[in-house]
């Protein structure tokens, strides 16, 4: 009964969302203001109803009704709850409904919210924003159908892959969609304006909150994944260079370029073909992700539905989109006036230099991502892998951090280059000195690492620098905003550099009894026991480990489950101010011995704590822009 | 700015859709390479797994034509499966030699009762070493060896019933 309820909910949505779209041609075309006044409200009620077909969905899973072919084949009565409901969205039908819903959703709250757009430009968006959902909503109903029944029931479900049990699937996946599917505005904003041919500083100042919306959320889940697979895959690495992973990465440096280049389109009126252009690159990363993902087309850990149909719809519905998008903006930028031009040494020279990075750095793992799908192209079997991104992408970013920490000190419009080395005097100073110091006392470190660490040093006094000789309670919201993200990325490069040149890592066997060192810690393995849950079994190691006197037990676990069977192993980590100790139990060797992989990670949780910080930066930006959205002039950052 | 230029980024994204496009049409090659295609058997001497049929070493494996190399065990589900599959090749005359993984002489007694025999020789490989050497991960997987002691083609998992006829072909072109 709740799943059809929840079928029908997605097949009004549907409907809605074709009615919301031709109601907007209509309306457009002819100028009607009755017509234009019905979009508003038909966005609302489309994004209730899709948010009705997911909640049938988690019901149905809670419930474990097993009559429904999806929850048999991926969940398991013996589950805890907390699964069953991130069981909804944790496989390929579940999930694309959770992308809908956000879609539908987003463009209910752009109907809702926003008051400072044209009208026109505004109904012109939201009937973009349907199209998108129409053709997902196809895709669901013909191709991905979530509700479709099991007859007869099954008894009892297939389980949810282990990996997935985890607190984690619970908030990373609907964190990074809103982040994805949030970008889906930005891009209806850019047909939007192209259609009406209104891109200018109203535009860029009412798209900017929903672009910094959903980059907050981009941010947050990609921390968030990041941490996942670092404590949950047991590899103790936090970046793997998967394409899935990539997929991610891909929107989020599109949306960080097109954060500043909106920046400079609302404070300077400049950039305004590129700004479009940004906007409908960033959903199209997004949308492009979501293909490589569910196609199957790429092999990575994240691909749950291997069907090459599936992958021909969508791919469908990409050419239709980016495609249609592309095309209007190569027919109508052209008619869009030129905006202002200025000096390259200024502010908007740093944040064109930041764009132009971004883009690159976009370009290196687009390239890297598919290159593998060009190669199969001419039969040869190949996977891009760290090597490839890190020697690529690596000293862009470092260049871009450079940009980054002078960029904020330079003036609008023109600058003078002599003046601006005395400003930046502070930054450089303290670059130099960390880069003495790690030649000093830390050599050998790898060049990466040394760069990265100097230049992290530097960057943490650059991106302050806005704040001095400044009353603090009088800076803008949005100041402290681009102070605390720039803050947060020098934090985030200063634990990446720590990890990769300071990480120690052993790998032993070791018996009960038997000690080993890693980094500042002794640890000893006490002995091996078994311990039950109700839908795993595992056997668990008794670590003691010990620094300067104090004793500290972890229990690194090698977990078998039953439904569907499957070992993982739970890595034991104990996180202290100054870095993590991360244990892994390993195989037995046959002779009474066990394998144990350990490693002393120096400051690791730094690459964390920087990405919550770049997200609470993004999150103090959108409360500063949200209060000044009271049309006054805009203060310039 | 060449108007143009404009229509640069919709040529490079129907570039883009194109390569993914003709990736999505080409069937995803998900046949496995062995590393051992093509290079000799490693050498082993394996005792006789069940008394009365003769144990198995790399050099009795030459020189008596192209025959099959089935790794398994008694206690192996997919094994029951594949069993079926064996004795149709044995009877389209397929020799079929084998390996007993991690197994005891009863246990493989039994599962012969009760499965069927397609074996001419068995041998006993208590540690999986052997098993391990030929880069066989799991049971049941199977070699197919030509007469000079070269490991021509690697199945791994169970024969389905629609391999049947390929496996056979396969080794009516190696003789």
């Amino acid at each position: 009964m709740i799943a059809e309820a929840g079928l029908a909910a997605l097949w009004l949505a549907a409907a809605l969302a074709a009615l919301q779209l031709a109601l907007a041609a209509i309306g457009l075309r002819r100028g009607e203001a009755p017509v234009l006044a019905t979009v508003r409200p038909v966005a609302l009620v489309q994004g209730g109803l899709v948010a009705l077909a997911m909640l049938a969905l988690i019901l149905v899973f809670q419930a474990s009704d097993m009559s429904v072919k999806l929850v048999a084949e991926n969940s398991h009565s013996a589950k805890p709850w907390i699964y069953k409901v991130a069981g909804a969205w944790g496989n390929h039908e579940g999930s694309m409904l959770l992308w809908v819903t956000i879609l539908g959703l987003a463009g209910g709250a752009v109907a809702w919210f926003e008051k400072t757009l044209a009208e026109r430009t505004l109904i012109a968006t939201l009937g973009a924003q349907a199209a998108i959902a129409l053709g997902f909503y196809a895709f669901l109903l013909f191709a991905s159908n979530p509700f479709a029944r099991l007859n007869p029931a099954a008894v009892d479900g297939a389980g949810l892959n282990p990996l997935l049990q985890d607190p984690g699937l619970a908030f990373h996946p609907p964190t990074l969609y809103a982040g994805y599917v949030g970008l889906s505005v930005a891009f209806s904003f850019a047909v939007g304006a192209l259609v009406t041919r209104d891109v200018g500083r109203e535009f860029a100042r009412a798209m900017r909150p929903w672009v910094l919306s959903a980059w907050i959320f981009l941010t947050l889940g990609i921390t968030a994944g990041s941490y996942w697979a670092y404590y949950e895959l047991g590899w103790g690495g936090w970046w793997f260079w998967d394409p899935v992973e990539n997929a991610s990465l891909m929107p989020w440096l599109a949306a960080t370029a097109l954060l500043h280049s909106v920046t400079v389109l609302a404070t300077r009126d400049g950039l305004r073909a590129w700004t479009v252009m940004l906007a409908v690159v960033a959903f199209s990363m997004s949308m492009l992700g979501t293909f490589l993902v569910r196609s199957g087309i790429l092999t990575s850990v994240h691909a749950f539905a291997v069907d090459p149909r599936r992958g021909a719809f969508i791919l469908v519905l990409l050419a239709l989109y980016i495609g249609g998008a592309l095309a209007l903006f190569a027919a109508r930028v052209g008619t869009v006036r030129q905006g202002t031009t200025f000096d390259p040494v200024s502010r908007e020279g740093g944040l064109v230099a930041n764009n132009l990075l971004l883009s690159v750095i976009l370009g290196i793992v687009l390239i890297g991502t598919l290159y593998p799908i060009v190669a199969a192209g001419f039969d040869v079997q190949l996977s891009v892998g760290p090597p490839f991104f890190n020697k690529a992408a690596g000293p862009l970013a470092l260049i871009l951090i450079v940009v980054m920490a002078v960029g904020p000190l330079v003036r609008w419009r023109r600058d003078d280059a002599q003046a601006l080395v005395v400003r930046a005097v502070w930054p450089i100073g303290v670059t130099a000195f960390a880069f003495a110091a790690l030649v000093v006392f830390a050599m050998p470190i790898g060049v990466l690492p040394l760069l990265g660490l100097s230049l992290a040093a530097g960057l943490a006094v650059a991106s302050v620098a806005p704040l001095w000789g400044r009353d603090l309670r009088r800076t803008p919201l949005f100041t402290w905003g681009m102070v605390v993200a720039h803050l947060g990325i020098a934090i985030s490069l200063a634990g990446i550099a720590c990890d990769s040149a300071f990480t120690v890592e052993r790998l032993i066997a070791l018996r009960g009894g038997d000690s080993t060192r890693v980094g500042p810690y002794k640890v000893t393995l006490d002995g091996i026991s078994p311990v039950v849950a109700d839908n795993w079994s595992a056997l668990q190691a008794r670590l003691s480990v010990e620094r300067d006197g104090d004793v500290t037990r972890l229990y690194p676990q090698s977990r078998t489950f039953s439904d569907p069977p499957t070992t993982t192993s739970e890595s034991a980590i104990m996180t202290v101010p100054d870095g993590q100790l991360y244990t892994v139990l390993g195989q037995p060797d046959g002779t009474g011995r066990w394998q144990m992989r350990l490693w002393w990670k120096p400051f690791v949780t730094l690459i964390w704590a920087g990405g919550v910080l770049v997200a609470m930066g993004g999150a103090l930006s959108l409360v500063g822009r949200l209060r000044k959205r009271r049309p006054r002039r805009e203060a310039w950052t | 700015m060449r108007r143009w230029l404009l229509w640069l980024p919709l040529g490079a994204f129907a570039l883009l859709v194109a390569v993914v496009a003709s990736g999505l049409m080409r069937p995803a090659d998900r046949a496995v390479h062995s590393a051992l295609a093509g290079k000799p058997l490693p050498a082993f001497t394996l005792a006789p797994s069940v008394p009365g049929k003769p144990g198995l070493s790399s050099t009795a494996m030459r020189g008596q034509g192209p025959r099959l190399l089935n790794v398994f065990a008694s206690w192996c589900i997919p094994c029951i499966a594949e069993a079926p599959q064996l004795l149709k090749l044995k009877q389209a005359g397929v020799p079929i030699d084998a390996i007993a993984v991690r197994d005891t002489a009863r246990a493989v007694q039994g599962f012969l009762a009760r499965n069927g025999d397609p074996y001419a020789r068995i041998g006993d490989d208590p540690q999986s070493a052997v098993q391990l050497s030929l880069g066989s991960s799991g049971v049941p997987e199977t070699f197919l060896i030509d007469g000079s002691g070269v490991v021509v083609k690697q199945y791994i998992g169970d024969i389905r019933p629609d391999q049947v006829d390929a496996v056979i072909a396969d080794w009516r072109a190696a003789r």
